[in-house]
């Protein structure tokens, strides 16, 4: 078999028909891309997902499930079932095996989006992804009682601008007809985009939250009990129940110990989890949905391969005369028939190189406007060996595919008549 | 003569055929063929009315068309012995072919179109001298083949070009059989006597027997050897 001249042979055809296989081999090119992209976005995304907080060793709240603790205090998901006595984060600071804590308080909403109370350990102690800080893009984290930082889509969303003041509502949801009207926050900081639900989120101290609520006991405002700004900063505004707890071990080698030991807390009922194992979990349940896209652009890049079978199959019309001349020069069928693979497996081929060179040129200009606007740190790797697979697998898919023509014209030039008028 | 033929023992028949028929189904007519014995080195003109058969009896002495009945020798080989894959590989080592129009591939520069065979079979590859190349760019050039065509597309070349760069690739390697079917018809008078001459002198050069087929009566005059095909039964 004259694999030199088959290779050449079929080079030069595709040359030949250059306009029409060029279409087919973009047609083949942008679902290659999809299907790469999906593959490459699915690792990203679940990687940005699994860290969605890192560095911290066990969040704790009162006693319910592990996902929901996750969904409330991390998504801001749902509501907790209870709290968490501040005389009980107090003595959880007292532990010996506690490096550090930050208490989260929820309940309040702003607009939609959830209102957090906490204190300075967030910036300080809150990672995301590979171990990257919180960062403000303007101002300074609160200070003041009335102080509130910003996560970056609440900013981005209202246009608001440091010194401005906002008004927050009392309980979750986009429109509650209970607003803290007299207590307004000024702007004090706007964090910078991360990627993480606290994008999607305001901060105030615990202390803001204790005076905004100073007269709203029964969870209304009682008439004459609210208090001005400068009535509430009077008074003592120690807080008195948290809704969860960030901590950092002081060994991490004894995390597993200490998550116990709060699980089995005597004064309180409490649960601890590790937030990188919930994760996962809860990646594992959304994990459907992304193996479900990724069989659909794997169907895609089928359907186009089946497409250049189709029109390979269609130009083999204007290609009898040149069959005729290269079976009569002593050309065997399947000789015929290897130019038909060859191309296929070449456009393929193409295809796939320029794939790859489209999604490193699509990654690199989309890289920063992703992360500016979602926080989505989607940075050039080496492909990992589940996508040169797929990349692999095209041309040999597309070996495949080839077979269909090429076994046609191996069996059509097997009866090959003298001439080059021949219709078969 | 500067070319050798490729044994020393005498050459044999180029072709020698005995009660050759064949039918293209069951129910259709047979053709019969008269018995052809032409010596190695010798040219036969064949003529007939369209549907005798010619072309079917280029088939079936290039191997395309399977024989059926009767004894076929070819080159000393006996074309019953021989199996599809060997036909082939005896048609690359062999035989030139030359068809009545589209002779070339049509993403191939004439060059490339002439050292065809010799790409397909190492023998014929052999027998080039000094090398391929040399004489690809010999063989058009003693065929009038304007060097500024050689490396163009070939839809750059008329119809004559095109036939000549077709008798080109059949003469190549020195096949020991050119079959050519009709290749001057789409040729005026002054190009089709030309091309007749430069092909039998470049295969008398070669020592290569040619079987040219066709219905131009003016044309026999070429050929001392001469066949008249029957029309159909």
């Amino acid at each position: 078999m004259n694999l030199r001249l088959a290779l050449s042979l079929a080079l030069a055809s595709i040359w030949h028909r250059r306009g029409i296989l060029a279409l087919v081999t973009l047609t083949l090119t942008l679902s290659i891309v999809l299907l790469l992209g999906v593959q490459y976005l699915r690792t990203e995304v679940r990687q940005s997902f699994t860290s969605t907080i890192s560095g911290t060793d066990l969040i704790v709240g009162a006693r319910g499930g592990q996902l929901n603790l996750l969904l409330y205090s991390v998504f801001h998901l749902g509501n907790a079932t209870n709290n968490i006595h501040w005389s009980t984060y107090e003595k959880l600071r007292q532990m010996d095996s506690v490096d550090w804590l930050v208490p989260l308080s929820l309940g309040d909403s702003y607009r939609g989006y959830r209102v957090v109370g906490t204190d300075s350990g967030f910036l300080k102690h809150y990672r995301h992804g590979n171990d990257r800080p919180l960062q403000l893009v303007s101002g300074d984290w609160f200070d003041d009682v009335f102080d509130v930082v910003l996560g970056a889509n609440v900013a981005r969303e209202f246009h608001h601008q440091l010194g401005e003041e906002l008004v927050l509502a009392h309980g979750g949801g986009a429109t509650s007809f209970l607003r803290h009207d007299q207590t307004p926050f000024r702007v004090s900081g706007i964090l910078a985009p991360t990627g993480t639900p606290v994008d999607r989120a305001v901060y105030v101290s615990l202390e803001g939250l204790e005076a905004i609520h100073a007269g709203w006991e029964s969870g209304v405002p009682r008439p004459g009990r609210t208090l001005s700004k400068d009535q509430a900063r009077q008074l003592n505004l120690a807080p008195q129940a948290i809704t969860a707890v960030l901590l950092g071990a002081e060994r991490k080698v004894l995390t597993f110990r200490l998550q116990r030991q709060l699980n089995e807390y005597e004064d309180e009922p409490l649960t601890a989890i590790l937030p990188g194992i919930a994760l996962s979990e809860l990646w594992r349940i959304m994990g459907q949905f992304e193996r479900a896209l990724l069989a659909i652009t794997g169907f895609v890049v089928i359907t186009s391969l089946v497409g250049l079978a189709a029109v390979l199959l269609t130009l083999q019309v204007h290609r009898q005369q040149e069959i005729a001349i290269l079976r009569a020069t002593g050309a065997s069928p399947i000789l015929i028939a290897l130019l038909y693979v060859i191309e296929c497996t070449a456009l393929a081929t193409l295809a796939s190189l320029l794939a790859v060179l489209v999604g490193v040129a699509l990654i690199a200009a989309a890289g920063p406007w992703l992360v500016d606007h979602y926080g989505l740190h989607l940075q050039l790797r080496p492909l990992d060996s589940s996508e040169w697979l797929m990349l692999a697998g095209v041309p040999l898919a597309a070996a495949l595919v080839g077979l269909i023509p090429a076994v046609r014209a191996w069996w059509n030039s097997r009866r090959q008549h003298f001439g080059t008028t021949s219709t078969e | 003569m500067t070319h050798t033929s490729p044994s020393t023992t005498p050459p044999p028949s180029a072709i020698q055929c005995r009660g050759l028929t064949f039918h293209w189904n069951p129910q259709a007519p047979a053709i019969h063929y008269p018995d052809i014995t032409l010596p190695q080195g010798h040219h036969l003109f064949l003529r007939g009315p369209s549907g005798s058969g010619k072309s079917t009896l280029l088939g079936l002495i290039c191997g395309l068309s399977p024989l059926q009945q009767g004894q076929l020798t070819l080159l000393g080989q006996d074309a019953r012995q021989l199996s599809r894959g060997r036909f082939d590989r005896l048609r690359a080592d062999q035989l030139g072919v030359i068809f009545q129009q589209f002779n070339l591939v049509p993403y191939l520069s004439p060059l490339a179109n002439t050292l065809l065979p010799c790409r397909l079979s190492a023998r014929r590859r052999l027998r080039t001298a000094p090398s391929a190349r040399k004489e690809a760019e010999a063989l058009l050039e003693a065929l009038t083949i304007p060097p500024r065509h050689w490396h163009h597309p070939i839809n750059e070349l008329s119809v004559g070009q095109q036939q000549r760069v077709a008798a080109a690739r059949a003469l190549i390697g020195s096949p020991g059989l050119i079959l050519a079917d009709e290749p001057t018809s789409a040729l005026d008078t002054d190009n089709r006597d030309r091309f007749i001459q430069i092909l039998l002198n470049q295969a008398n050069a070669r020592q290569t027997s040619v079987l040219f087929v066709s219905h131009d009566e003016a044309l026999a005059q070429h050929f001392p050897n001469q066949l008249t095909l029957g029309a159909p039964q």
